[in-house]
């Protein structure tokens, strides 16, 4: 069916290549193909034709030109609208100022809730914190004893009582306060139906345990009920944002375009697997080719998103270059690598290292990735952007917030340093070689504002590593035999 | 309670969007759009609702007819023709028999056997679970809860345990005590992986290495779910041969329609239904009553209806 839909697809954009502007006759047909992936992919009736009519606005008004042809101009076009609806950042869960946090899951039976809250205790304990897990599913029979057998397995208390859900909570929240446990996470009923009265219960559930993230715990296999069911969810408990689960399957989950669309909830996590372990936080950037779900058509978008990520990569570089290169622009860098793999070509496109670069691909180690994200999210936005801030205390700190050695947080800090400086080394060669580089540099500056604490732009910023070694970004290393991940050592710049 | 009125939910959804066909002089191409998102928003699925109406259309258009009334009631003989053809009822033969259930992850497994165990000893039938989800924390719990509820013995493993033995002590504990039926769990799984997969089949071999026929392998579909349905059950009829559906959860807002599209693709009946939480509300499939009760409407949502329209 979908292979039909990619050729198709294809042959609408082949007609239309060359011209100036697309007609309204094209940009339906084409909607008309976006539209029956997103049905198929389960995005809500609705959410779709909203989701078209703003595609359709934007394709008719859009003067097609510059590197683009005009099919290229639509498909970057949609890939736009749906990124700006899932949301373009991952989410981070702000811990309560006053300890505990709690989080409240709720959701429909069989979504996943208990497993969920189970591997949440465990993601939270791995960022350093003690959670405890509250059972208030007294329905379901033995939805307690699975809670219990799964907390003992990840070393995370459970409080519960035979009374009822309401008490639980009330109970469950002062038990943690007792036993100093900084991360609450209760576990409630499923509600079968949109049912007032199991609502009211969970409403209540809300009201005692005053929860500082409300969670709605989404089947990524979900159908066109998706939209009703957040809405119905969210109109009585206000809620914060979304774990999708199963997403292990080959479901292309539209249900998270739908909830986001219609109660502009963002998806934090998202379960991929039947392990404790296998929760992660929620990418959006990844989630867009997955509803739209047309493998060739993925070919046809990275031809659009190399022509852009060139541009973001040689602003980037000019960023680097000029030494404004901060942790939030290597945490970047991190997050660019995961998406895009090997680097080696965006590297080429750095002045003067084309020729190292050459045949030179990169492999990541995830775990380490994962490392590397903890350091530096634990960091605050001052030292992301002066790491000479962080000494002995701080890095103590910064070590507990992400669970690693202060050794480790050091070696990070070390590593960046030397990558930045050897940048601004080879920047020396990169002003010769390519006038107007800086003029770019600020204009980019200028037209991309960042929420979240960000302090520089965002971009790819390329970093390369040594055909021998192994990756060049700092911890990143390639150490297969055990060897030491500096690989600016090996690494010559002429 | 009738089936109609636990669907009550679901029709009111549905009817929404009929009731705007239903209150025009004939059907113009706004009510063929109108009637479009109403299968799409029950999860029929496009492909089978551009047919489902096409079909309809040539036999309106033969049949030179335009009034409402007799297009929708076109409408739901084609979908009761299309679900209605199979047989529905659950075989035995084997002594004892086997029914294994299977499923993604909380579709409803455990429950569903609860509840048709009790139908089955209610029905004088003499009936062992066997406690095959040996992975979910808890699930062989869960089942001996319902055991208890039900009047079925339990056979169980340690946790952990090899789920495809358990089964086949299960049967060999139900042969030698002279039981009926053997009503098997197993432990939801995502039918992508492989690996889970390949044990699902095993367990459905070892399950008839004794005594025991397997004579039903029921897939339990949550009525939530979306055109992945229609994938998971092509995956688990080829690695356990599934011979109908059972859809839970169908007293929520959602409607089911993606067991239509597998009705069709795989020829896989829809054979009991799930719609509500007590242990006697696991009813037979009836096609006719399912699409009836999607489609009537009484006066008061007909006008409700019209105020949308």
């Amino acid at each position: 069916m979908f292979d039909g839909l990619t050729v198709r697809f294809d042959r609408i954009l082949r007609q239309i290549r060359g011209r100036g502007r697309l007609g309204p006759e094209e940009i339906d047909e084409i909607l008309g193909e976006i539209r029956v992936a997103l049905l198929e992919a389960d995005v809500n009736l609705e959410v779709v034709r909203t989701f078209q009519r703003r595609i359709r606005e934007r394709a008719l008004g859009a003067e097609l030109g510059g590197v683009l042809n005009p099919g290229q101009q639509v498909v970057r076009i949609v890939l736009d609208e749906m990124t700006a609806v899932l949301g373009g950042e991952t989410v981070r869960l702000a811990y309560a100022s006053r300890p505990p946090t709690v989080v409240l899951l709720a959701g429909l039976q069989g979504s996943g809730k208990t497993t969920a809250a189970a591997k949440l205790a465990r993601w939270f304990k791995a960022q350093g914190r003690n959670p405890l897990l509250i059972g208030a599913d007294l329905q379901r029979p033995a939805a307690v004893e699975q809670l219990r057998t799964l907390g003992d397995r990840i070393g995370v208390p459970v409080f519960s009582e035979a009374t009822d859900p309401t008490a639980v909570a009330r109970e469950g929240r002062a038990e943690a306060v007792r036993l100093g446990r900084d991360i609450v996470i209760c576990d409630t009923a499923g509600r079968l139906a949109i049912d007032d009265d199991l609502m009211d219960e969970v409403g209540e559930i809300s009201a005692v345990l005053r929860p500082d993230h409300t969670l709605l715990v989404v089947d990524a296999m979900t159908g066109q009920d998706s939209a009703n069911v957040a809405l119905a969810f969210h109109a009585r408990l206000d809620i914060d944002a979304v774990v999708l689960t199963k997403l292990d399957g080959d479901a292309r989950g539209g249900a998270a375009l739908s909830i986001r669309e219609v109660v502009g909830r963002p998806i934090a996590f998202a379960s991929t697997g039947e392990g404790l372990d296998d929760l992660e936080v929620f990418h959006p950037d990844r989630m867009a080719s997955r509803i739209l779900g047309m493998g060739d058509l993925e070919t046809l978008i990275e031809k659009v998103e190399t022509t852009f990520e060139k541009q973001q990569a040689e602003e980037a570089a000019a960023r680097m270059l000029d030494g404004r290169f901060t942790l939030d622009d290597f945490l970047d860098q991190i997050r660019h690598l995961r998406k895009m793999g090997p680097l080696s070509s965006t590297m080429g496109m750095v002045p003067g290292m084309a020729q190292q670069m050459r045949g030179v691909d990169a492999e990541i180690d995830e775990r380490r990735v994962d490392r590397l994200e903890g350091i530096i999210n634990s960091m605050t936005v001052a030292e992301r952007v002066d790491a000479g801030l962080i000494d002995g205390s701080r890095r103590a700190r910064i070590a507990v917030g992400s669970g690693v050695q202060p050794s480790e947080v050091a070696q990070l800090v070390r590593q960046f340093r030397e990558m930045r400086r050897l940048m601004k080394q080879i920047d020396g060669r990169g002003s010769r070689a390519r006038g107007g580089r800086k003029g770019r540099g600020s204009k980019a500056r200028g037209t991309k504002g960042r929420k979240g604490g960000r302090t520089t732009p965002s971009g790819p910023i390329p970093v390369g590593r040594s055909a021998k070694s192994g990756l060049s970004l700092p911890g990143l290393g390639g150490d297969r035999e055990g060897s030491a991940p500096d690989l600016f050592g090996i690494w010559q710049p002429e | 309670m009738s089936l109609r009125s636990r669907l009550g939910r679901a029709r009111d959804a549905f009817a929404g969007h009929l009731g705007g066909v239903r209150s025009g002089a004939v059907v113009d191409a706004a009510a063929w759009d109108a009637l479009e998102d109403a299968l799409i928003l029950a999860d029929v699925g496009v492909a089978t609702t551009a047919d489902l109406l096409r079909r309809v259309r040539e036999r309106a258009d033969s049949l030179a007819v335009d009034r409402p009334e007799v297009v929708l009631d076109l409408l739901k003989e084609e979908l009761v023709t299309r679900l209605g053809a199979a047989d529905r009822g659950l075989a035995s033969g084997g002594a004892p028999s086997v029914w294994l259930f299977v499923g993604v992850n909380g579709a409803g497994k455990t429950t569903t056997i609860g509840k048709l165990g009790r139908r089955q000893v209610e029905a004088g039938k003499k009936v062992v679970f066997a406690a095959g989800d040996t992975f979910r924390a808890a699930a062989v719990h869960q089942l001996e809860l319902w055991g208890e509820r039900a009047g079925a013995s339990v056979v169980r493993g340690a946790e952990g345990a090899d789920p495809g033995s358990v089964v086949f002590d299960a049967v060999e504990h139900a042969a030698a005590s002279g039981a009926d039926l053997v009503l098997a769990d197993t432990a939801g799984r995502v039918h992508t992986s492989g690996n889970l997969m390949d044990e699902l089949s095993k367990v459905r071999r070892v399950a008839e290495k004794g005594a025991g026929t397997v004579t039903e392998t029921l897939l339990v579909l949550d009525a939530t779910t979306g055109q992945n349905g229609l994938v998971q059950a092509r995956r688990f009829t080829e690695a356990a041969g599934v011979t109908g559906v059972v859809l839970t959860k169908l007293d929520g807002s959602s409607r089911g329609g993606i067991v239509v599209a597998v009705q069709e693709a795989l020829g896989i009946p829809v054979k009991l239904v799930g719609v509500g939480e007590g242990p006697g509300d696991l009813v037979d499939f009836d096609p006719a009553e399912f699409v009836d009760a999607l489609f009537d409407l009484d006066d008061d949502d007909r006008s409700g209806a019209c105020s949308t329209a």
